[in-house]
């Protein structure tokens, strides 16, 4: 059961990287034409976990069904655009530009940060977990921290020992502080390393303040999800979190790779919620999972090419648990190429996102008006 | 000091390097000096007396490598390798320059291998005639298929190849109609490319230019002033004698070659920061019939160019190249090449994916909290690891003339560069060593002066070319 919050609203985005094959995640077990599609990449009848009479998740969603059964989770389906290109890169830059016609070079979410925070007073409103800052977080002016290792963040990380550290950042700190009549390009440049530095000097404080009996396993999505945790924790104000998860890009060996990535998601997801809770810092949380593209509807053997209509999920105790939107029809007249024809413009959920869950205007982050399905509020 | 030449003439020639290539080590500047500023600009010009990188040797080792289609971060391993160990870096510093003026991307084109197609034809092309190079990416199937020209047909056109051929690729926006734009939208119609199989299973079929003569508008065209049944290349060669073109040319030959300039598409209303310099370079481009070694030439041994130093905010490409070949020891394929093609892209620039047809916004705008970081770190990761020979070398011309912390401090600014750096940013580094007094070259010496280079490497000056 959710109770209303008064702090601040924070999403954590999960980026499915790759496609993440929508049919073996939510089954349409009791949909005949599953099995038909699928004689060699399909979830059996008795592995499913049945949601409902019609749906089911993947058997190594365990975790997640409990959470469903809670009435936290909102399976979101057929959600996509039209004229779906099927490439990763295009996809991935349609749904983190929300530029499904042109190419677009800012992200939805570097214009979130900028509603949230204008005038640029926070440098951690936004976390990108990961290597790369992905496109969905950028826009110009908005900082973002992009931690690899939390543990580890940092600028010249690579000098050790600490005290040597601390000398060698102390003089960059100097070297880096305003130089009188040194022109826009110096004095941007300067202000940017320190900037950077107090980014990191931020951060690093939450490993430190962190304690809790949750013990994450050792994959990759459980490591950026309890950094993810520690950050939330520590109270930074960081609002935006973005992690992903991959390869979903299950041509071939299907079966064994997509379990072992819902395996770790699902375990590193109920981890996360858990340890939110058990520090009373779950309520405002919410959870959103998506991926570029679902797979084609007819297997290939060993495993499915890239496809069209996908689908999202939305995880917290602000979710109000259940399915929206309709599962694509499965019938061979009503696909597209062999695909399922999404029919919830993913721009429609960013919106539910955007102006329910962090009550900021819509309309300029997903560039337009879309109906929103109303999976955010108290569940029933 | 360490150098036998003048100073004045080693700065230059490190000069020419960092912008005519990827910078170079003090030995490799000292030889240069011997053969002469103007030798070693003909040097440049002229690769095939060079070695050429063997790319089948690299393919060797990693042979998923080769055409990898569709695969993310592998399409850019092979140029960045070829980068690193060439001995004709200016070839690699034009396909750069021209990569980022026809920006062409997977986001759409999903085909690492046609966009590498277009690498290799700027590395084999770039220093010949600018129309040869406009004709080749007309052509180009992964130009064509990025802006819509399979799209473009005789009864329908799609002006989107037309338009950015004129706004992006020759003239720049207001020196043409939107007349202009459909007339020579229509003169390309039918150049499309081989129809597109579906994906195969592990990859991506090649794809090929095609000539559909029943889909080309062969009508009488009304283009710039010109009228006639114009095709593609007739349009090019109208588009070439129009001295609009030159001026954008040269505007993007000094923007990147020269000084940074303000972003592209604010070109229309802001004038360059030198216009004698883009107005020479225009007319050197019209005299030479747009031929670029020409036009280079005369660039590299104009005063303008010399008097740039420090001019321009280093792209990633060349941070992490530069870096790379100072310090030396990647000369052997290692599974480390897929680790600095990613640090190109967290530091903002993923080759063969630009962020769109407009190619990278450059020059201060590289630099944002987590690029600057990951600068940062790179560079000081690497030009502290004492197993790096060009980093013990370092060392080596150090220690061979200076122990007092105010020698130090010269002698690495010396090899380094020579940088130009601020006197403030001078003292923070000699305070930082002039605590522990005398470098002990037996001893502690070493750590300090590695621990020094990794300041410089930091500091806001290094972060300019």
């Amino acid at each position: 059961m959710s109770e209303p919050t008064s702090k601040d609203p924070v999403i954590v985005v999960v980026q499915l990287s790759g496609g993440n094959d929508y049919m073996n995640t939510v089954v349409p077990h009791s949909n005949s034409l599953y099995r038909d599609y699928r004689p060699s990449v399909n979830i059996a009848e008795s592995d499913v976990i049945e949601l409902t009479s019609d749906i089911g998740f993947h058997p190594a969603m365990a975790p997640l069904a409990d959470m469903y059964k809670e009435g936290n989770v909102a399976v979101i389906h057929g959600v996509g655009y039209e004229n779906s290109p099927r490439s990763h890169f295009r996809s991935m830059d349609i749904w983190h530009t929300c530029e499904p016609e042109t190419l677009g070079t800012e992200g939805w979410l570097g214009r979130a940060v900028k509603q949230i925070d204008p005038n640029k007073e926070n440098v951690v409103t936004a976390v990108s977990m990961g290597p790369s800052l992905y496109r969905a977080l950028v826009a110009p002016d908005v900082p973002v921290a992009t931690v690899e290792n939390l543990d580890n963040y940092g600028l010249l990380t690579d000098i050790s020992p600490e005290q040597k550290r601390d000398r060698v950042l102390d003089r960059y700190k100097k070297m880096y502080s305003p130089m009188i009549g040194s022109g826009p390009v110096m004095e941007f440049l300067g202000q940017t390393g320190l900037d950077a530095m107090k980014g990191a000097d931020i951060l690093n404080v939450a490993p430190n303040m962190y304690s809790s009996t949750i013990e994450y396993s050792d994959t990759s999505i459980a490591k950026k999800l309890k950094g993810i945790a520690q950050i939330h924790l520590a109270n930074l104000g960081t609002r935006i979190f973005y992690c992903d998860l991959g390869s979903f890009d299950t041509h071939a060996d299907q079966l064994s790779t997509h379990n072992k990535l819902w395996s770790s998601a699902s375990a590193a997801i109920r981890d996360f919620f858990d340890d939110l809770e058990q520090h009373g810092a779950a309520d405002n949380v919410t959870m959103f999972l998506f991926s570029e593209f679902g797979r084609r509807v007819y297997d290939n053997g060993a495993g499915t090419d890239h496809g069209a209509g996908g689908l999202c999920l939305a995880i917290g105790k602000n979710v109000k648990g259940g399915e929206y939107g309709q599962y694509p029809s499965m019938k061979e007249g009503d696909l597209d190429q062999g695909d399922l024809v999404p029919d919830m413009d993913f721009r429609s959920v960013y919106t539910t996102l955007a102006e329910d869950w962090m009550r900021l205007d819509p309309v300029p982050i997903v560039g337009g008006n879309f109906e929103k399905p109303r999976f955010i509020g108290a569940s029933n | 000091m360490v150098s036998t030449k003048t100073n004045t003439e080693i700065s230059l020639m490190a000069h020419l390097m960092r912008r005519a290539g990827f910078g170079a080590s003090r030995a490799e500047l000292e030889d240069r000096c011997k053969k002469g500023y103007t030798q070693t600009v003909e040097e440049l010009l002229n690769p095939s007396n060079q070695t050429p990188v063997d790319i089948y040797e690299f393919l060797r080792y990693y042979p998923m490598w080769w055409k990898p289609g569709t695969m993310g971060g592998l399409g850019q391993a092979p140029w960045v390798w070829t980068m690193i160990n060439t001995e004709s870096p200016l070839q690699e510093k034009l396909c750069i320059f021209y990569h980022n003026i026809f920006a062409t991307g997977v986001a759409k084109v999903d085909h690492y291998d046609e966009i590498q197609d277009m690498i290799d034809m700027f590395r084999e092309k770039g220093l010949g005639n600018y129309k040869d190079i406009l004709l080749e990416v007309a052509k180009s199937p992964a130009m064509i298929y990025w802006l819509d020209n399979n799209e473009n047909h005789a009864d329908s056109i799609n002006e989107n190849w037309g338009r950015e051929l004129l706004e992006l690729f020759t003239m720049g926006v207001g020196n043409y109609t939107e007349e202009d734009v459909q007339e020579c939208s229509r003169a390309f119609t039918g150049w499309t490319l081989e129809h597109k199989l579906p994906r195969f299973h592990m990859g991506r079929w090649d794809w090929e230019f095609k000539f559909v003569e029943d889909d080309h508008d062969f009508g009488e065209k009304e283009f710039l002033g010109h009228k006639g049944n114009f095709d593609g290349e007739e349009v090019i060669d109208i588009i070439l004698s129009n001295p609009a073109t030159a001026n954008f040319i040269a505007r993007h030959l000094y923007n990147f070659f020269v000084e940074d300039e303000p972003q592209v598409p604010a070109w229309s209303v802001v004038p360059p920061n030198n216009p004698d310099a883009v107005k020479f370079l225009a007319k050197e481009l019209m005299d030479s019939d747009y031929h670029m070694e020409t036009v280079l030439r005369k660039l590299f041994n104009s005063a303008f160019f010399k008097e740039a130093q420090f001019s321009r905010v280093k792209n990633p490409t060349e941070v992490v190249v530069s870096t790379l070949r100072l310090v030396g020891g990647s000369g052997l394929p290692a599974p480390d090449i897929l680790d600095w093609t990613g640090q190109i892209v967290y530091m903002g620039q993923d080759l063969l994916n630009p962020p769109s047809v407009e190619g990278w916004h450059s020059g201060i705008e590289w630099i944002n909290s987590g690029t600057l970081m990951k600068r940062t770190n790179f560079m000081s990761e690497m030009i502290s690891d004492y197993s790096r020979p060009g980093v013990k070398s370092i060392i080596d011309q150090v220690s061979g003339v200076a122990s007092k912390p105010k020698e130090v401090v010269a002698a690495c600014l010396d090899i380094m560069g020579p940088l130009e750096i601020a006197e403030k940013t001078r003292t923070e580094l000699l305070e930082h060593v002039s605590s522990q007094g005398d470098f002990d070259w037996q001893s502690s010496g070493v750590t300090r002066a590695l621990e020094l280079l990794q300041l410089i490497v930091a500091t806001r000056e290094y972060q300019f070319a």
